[in-house]
């Protein structure tokens, strides 16, 4: 048993059960919370660090032998995944301290918010189809509540529509695992792609429930043309709960697209990753031009989660192994420069009372460390040199171009242009133009307020220059995790053992 | 028997779907329960509906002998009931509390969501008006 691999899952899970314990204590939650994420932090990076080391690592729970267990894998993507889970949930943690008012702390703010990081955690680490439903749900039960907690008009008209497809994507995830049983009769995603790629099922059926798959991980990685319940939802609760959202909820919908499009549906690429390509191009247009319409923040910036989301599917969709790690580099980045941007409007709104381009105005002059902290995950997003954008961006088009797929990376250079193009809407509209009217004065912070808002905030930037400057040992990594992925035998035979492929 | 549960899963997904399409929220969570019953009921049928055979291995036998009814999907079906049914009092708690902020069940009416409020108008006379 290794215990690298269970502890990212059970160290938020105690920790929000310590948190429920000190239910009527709100300072030692916060305590509770901050020292929860910190050590989760720990041990996802010494899970990557050993994963890095020795290779795929396997736990079968139980030690019920695979496939008739669950078992527990995770080889470098799902390593990466779990520390950037790790990076996030300590962020938020630290942003939440701040921002979060005593009334959702004491109605139990922080064990729900490890529960979530524990489903996600989870959903990266699991290596059977059910299991994964069951985190899913874990994830999506924590953040129903997240999102509605606090009982405001608009949280609670977000929650019912973010809820109501959900459950609707839940059901289908049921559905298609109740049939991708009885097809091929097993829910180990190793054995599924050994008997997948034995040519004993047939191949018809097989992309049936690959396009199941689709739509179910496609509702919840919000792709072209299920993402109306994003944008209508995840700007309504506290601005640390949208970046936590934004920063992994849709990338576990991604994850698990990744997945199964890379280790189990891999029978008929030149029909199943087309598809992929054309939701991949219509997701980032959509998304982008649906931003370009905005004129609030939380608004703008949850459509461009949509349209990030379209080029980490582009990588997948291309399908050779310097795509897949443009995806994977291009997930790094995405997660860090959206949240930090997300944190970041928080800030304003604090600064300057509002989240609404019309309303705000004049912030380069009066806060020119505020600009600068918008300035760098912004331009980052838009992919300008030397910030981590850049390279992930840059991986991408020269996987595009090395197969002469000249659509798919003309179309990702141009919505690269209109995302450096809304950047500049909000550039010019929150911090250049002069402010039209006073409004009263915001709430002075406290010194503890102020650091704990900024620190996240600072951190995240600073990370998009340093994954910039410092693309050459990122990358390296990313084309290992890339490799595995591409080639599953490895991920099959640390799975299963030694003489099943 | 498969083509009667057959014929019961394709008529609780259709009945589920058409609820779902209501405009009244109570009917959406009608909609929601239906459509995890013929889930769990899908997953029962489509692996086989084996009577009187329980997966027992006799003395001396590595396997139960065939056919036998396959206990997963069970096990499946029964997760499966229990997360339905935390989620599914969760969205009953979550829909009368929006009927308690919003006054309405009509989700066309749900709409603050959708646009910004004008600057300067509060919530509650904003909602009222599109309301």
């Amino acid at each position: 048993m290794n215990l690298l691999l269970v502890l990212p899952i059970l160290i938020p899970f105690l920790t929000a059960v310590t948190a429920l314990l000190a239910w009527h204590n709100r300072l030692l939650q916060r305590r509770i919370n901050v020292a929860g994420a910190s050590l989760h932090f720990a041990v996802a990076l010494g899970l990557l660090a050993s994963v890095s080391r020795d290779g795929i690592q396997v736990t079968q729970i139980g030690n019920w032998p695979a496939p008739f267990g669950i078992t527990l894998v995770a080889d470098l993507f799902s390593a990466i995944m779990v520390t950037m889970t790790g990076l996030m949930g300590l962020t938020v943690a630290v942003y939440s301290l701040g921002t979060i008012d005593a009334r959702r702390e004491s109605f139990g703010y922080y064990a729900l918010l490890h529960t979530l990081l524990m489903g996600v955690s989870g959903a990266f680490l699991t290596g059977d189809m059910f299991n994964l439903y069951v985190w899913f749900e874990v994830m999506l039960i924590a953040s129903f509540v997240l999102m509605a907690l606090g009982g405001a008009k608009e949280q609670l008209e977000g929650a019912l529509k973010y809820v109501t497809i959900n459950l609707v994507s839940s059901a289908l995830f049921l559905t298609s695992v109740g049939v991708l049983y009885s097809v091929t009769g097993t829910l180990n995603m190793a054995d599924l792609a050994r008997r997948v790629s034995s040519g004993t099922i047939d191949p018809g059926l097989t992309t049936v429930l690959a396009m199941m798959f689709l739509v179910t991980f496609g509702i919840k990685a919000a792709l072209f043309p299920l993402f109306f319940w994003l944008p209508a939802s995840y700007h309504t609760p506290p601005i640390a709960i949208t970046a936590l959202f934004s920063g992994l909820l849709t990338k576990v919908g991604v994850y698990a697209l990744v997945r199964v499009f890379t280790l189990i549906f891999v029978h008929d690429v030149a029909f199943t990753h087309s598809l992929l390509m054309v939701i991949a191009g219509l997701t980032m247009v959509t998304g982008v031009l649906g931003a370009v319409a905005q004129m609030e923040m939380r608004r703008l910036l949850s459509f461009h989660i949509i349209s990030q989301i379209g080029y980490l599917l582009m990588g997948l969709a291309l399908f050779t192994e310097l795509a897949l790690a443009g995806t994977i580099f291009f997930m790094v980045h995405v997660i860090i420069a959206k949240s930090a941007l997300f944190l970041v409007s928080g800030l304003v709104r604090r600064v300057a009372g509002s989240y609404h381009l019309k309303e705000l105005g004049g912030l380069y002059r009066s806060n020119t460390g505020l600009a600068t902290l918008f300035f760098v995950p912004a331009m980052a997003l838009a992919g300008i040199p030397p910030l981590s954008g850049f390279w992930a961006k840059l991986t991408l088009v020269r996987a595009g171009l090395e197969i002469e797929d000249y659509a798919i990376v003309a179309v990702s250079l141009a919505v690269s242009i209109l995302t450096l193009f809304s950047m500049t809407k909000i550039w010019a509209e929150v911090f250049w133009k002069d402010r039209s009217e006073s409004s009263d004065p915001p709430k002075p912070l406290s010194p503890f307020q102020r650091h704990s808002l900024l620190i996240p905030a600072v951190w995240l930037a600073a990370l998009t220059v340093l994954i910039g400057v410092g693309a050459e040992p990122i990358l390296d990594l990313a084309m290992d995790a890339a490799a595995q992925l591409h080639d599953p035998s490895a991920y099959i035979r640390a799975v299963l053992g030694g003489g099943a492929v | 028997m498969e083509v009667v549960l057959a014929v019961v899963i394709g008529a609780l997904y259709a009945a589920g779907l058409y609820m779902m399409l209501r405009r009244s929220y109570v009917k959406v969570v009608i909609g929601l329960a239906l459509l995890s019953y013929a889930a769990s009921l899908l997953i029962f049928t489509v692996n086989g509906v084996t009577r009187g055979r329980p997966p027992l291995v006799p003395e001396g036998a590595l396997r139960p002998p065939e056919p036998f009814a396959d206990p997963l999907p069970q096990a499946l079906i029964l997760t499966a009931i229990v997360i339905g049914f935390g989620v599914q009092a969760f969205t009953v708690v979550l829909f009368k509390r929006t009927y308690q902020a919003t006054e309405t069940d009509d989700l066309d009416a749900i709409r603050s969501t959708e646009h910004h409020k004008k600057p300067g108008v509060p919530a509650s006379i904003s909602g009222a008006r599109e309301g």
